[in-house]
């Protein structure tokens, strides 16, 4: 057995009448990857995003059930939201860097939450080795550290891309989501953010979105099958993998489905 | 011929008919504004106040005139973008989902379509109300409630544009919408932003009805709030009145320092906005 960060508990979304994630109930354990999988459309991106109340931007959605991070229902009506925000990280499928320098994009969480950082051991003093080792942890230093001053969007997709993972680990966050995060990199690219993650899931819980099921058998310590909107399957990824239980999952690793 | 190249053709021809016709209104414009306006126009005019007998024809300048233009449209530009980035800001990030979003925006769709001479009176009755005169006080706020609607909507259009996954980004990491709106919205809009204010200030350099009463007219320079002051607008139109033409003429010289002004100012926040845009997001 193992520890559960993240419970997500009878689970539903609406967008507008529509039902898009029904009574999902899936524990995400403590470090490790764990992977959503399944068909475009059944409901994965919207199940990483209740996980930081992502959705709560989103025109028209409605929700139902709990989603207890640490023991705390993030959906509580006295829970701060962007203190979720700040322990559960997101990256997203496409790299949006912010219309700043290289270096201001890795600053702009510490600075924005430099009272909370520092509450819990920080040190907002050191801004520069704060970007320096994020930008490390990206595996992006060496490729910028001449010209941290210069905009964001003169990186090449790839770049951004892990400029974003650099941005979003310099909020020291404990679960990271990331929302299908090699779909717009070439092959190349995506295999240094798989190799980045692969190095960050020893320190924090990581949850990975794909479509890509040969990418969710490569990183995938467990697993999470949706479909159209249900939870079909969830477990440890040698036995979901290799052993599944329900016939749907059997009929998708197949390819015979989806 | 297929039928549907015909089409084309016919309508592609309508499309180059009307960009003819807009093309010349404005370059016939320019050329009457050039053609009457230049030989008028030279140093003294730029330089020098009205001195006796200038609306007779004798020498002076319209000094007056482009100092208090710049400083009542500047003003209230000022004024307009102190309100207006504050309600386009507003509209996107408060009210987008709700009601009062659609209300605020009709509103200012209708005070769009304003004339200017009701700006103008209106303003006349909060000035009398508030105890003031006809001032440069007085234009600029009547030029601020002109300017206000063309500024907010255009900002508000140029926040629109801000691609939705920029926000989320700020937002996932632990921003608030304060923090989101002023760090990276705002930010990522300056060129729009810009624009809208400049759209704003030539609208506003450019109007005569709404500083008639409000700011008055001088023939000396604007040296304090309280005192009236001239603009170009009501220059141009009271020299045109005039029945001599070397004071008509005067008139299209004046008419061709105004455009000049607009068009230095464009040129000059294109400048500023290409430097501040250097990290915007394409």
């Amino acid at each position: 057995m193992y520890d559960p960060h993240i419970r997500i508990n009878k689970w539903n979304v609406w967008y507008g009448s529509d039902h898009a994630l029904v009574n999902i109930t899936a524990d995400i354990p403590a470090k490790g990857i764990t992977t959503i999988i399944g068909p475009s459309g059944c409901g994965k991106t919207t199940l990483l995003k209740s996980m930081n109340r992502l959705l709560d931007e989103m025109a028209g959605t409605r929700v139902k059930g709990q989603v207890w991070l640490d023991g705390i229902n993030i959906y509580d009506p006295g829970v701060d939201v962007t203190e979720v925000r700040t322990r559960v990280g997101f990256l997203a499928p496409k790299p949006f860097p912010l219309p700043m320098s290289i270096y201001d994009n890795v600053a702009y969480g510490p600075r924005i939450h430099r009272h909370t950082l520092n509450s819990r051991g920080g040190n907002d003093h050191d801004l520069d080795g704060i970007v320096e080792n994020n930008l490390r942890a990206a595996g992006l230093w060496e490729e910028v550290k001449d010209r941290l001053r210069t905009s964001a969007t003169r990186l090449s997709t790839g770049q951004q891309q892990r400029l974003c993972l650099a941005r979003a680990l310099a909020v020291e966050p404990d679960v990271l989501l990331c929302d299908e995060p090699t779909s717009a990199l070439d092959p190349i690219a995506a295999q240094k953010i798989e190799a980045q993650l692969q190095a960050l899931k020893k320190e924090r819980t990581i949850v990975v979105v794909t479509h890509m099921l040969r990418q969710a058998r490569r990183m995938a310590d467990y697993v999470i099958l949706l479909w159209m909107g249900e939870l079909v399957e969830t477990g440890p990824a040698m036995q979901v993998f290799v052993n599944p239980r329900d016939e749907r999952t059997r009929a998708y690793l197949d390819g015979d489905i989806g | 011929m297929k039928a549907t190249k015909v089409e084309e053709k016919i309508f592609l021809t309508i499309m180059i008919c009307s960009t003819v016709f807009v093309l010349s209104c404005l370059i016939l414009i320019l050329a009457t504004v050039i053609w009457r306006g230049l030989p008028a126009l030279n140093l003294s005019m730029l330089l020098q106040t009205p001195k006796g007998g200038f609306y007779l024809g004798k020498e002076g300048g319209i000094l007056n005139a482009i100092m208090g233009s710049l400083f009542l449209a500047g003003g209230a530009t000022a004024l307009a973008m102190a309100i207006s980035l504050p309600i386009a800001l507003f509209l996107h990030f408060y009210a987008k989902r709700s009601w009062h979003g659609g209300v605020v925006r009709l509103a200012l769709d209708v005070l769009w379509g304003i004339p200017s001479i009701v700006y103008g009176a209106f303003a006349f009755i909060l000035m009398l109300w508030l105890g003031l005169r006809a001032s440069l006080l007085g234009g600029i706020i009547a030029l601020t409630f002109l300017e206000l609607p063309i500024m907010t909507r255009g900002m508000d259009e140029a926040i629109n544009m801000v691609h939705p996954l920029l926000k989320e980004s700020s937002y996932s990491l632990g921003a608030t919408r304060l923090e989101t709106a002023l760090k990276i919205v705002v930010r990522q809009a300056i060129p729009g932003l810009l624009t809208s204010s400049l759209l704003a200030f030539g609208r506003g350099i450019g109007d005569a009805a709404s500083v008639l009463f409000t700011a008055g007219f001088t023939d000396h320079l604007p040296t304090s709030l309280f005192k009236p002051a001239a603009s170009l607008p009501l220059a141009i139109f009271f020299q045109l009145s005039t029945p001599f033409p070397a004071v008509q003429n005067r008139a299209y010289a004046s008419a061709l320092i105004l455009t000049g002004i607009v068009l230095g100012l464009s040129i000059m926040s294109r400048r500023i906005a290409g430097r501040l845009t250097e990290h915007v997001i394409r």
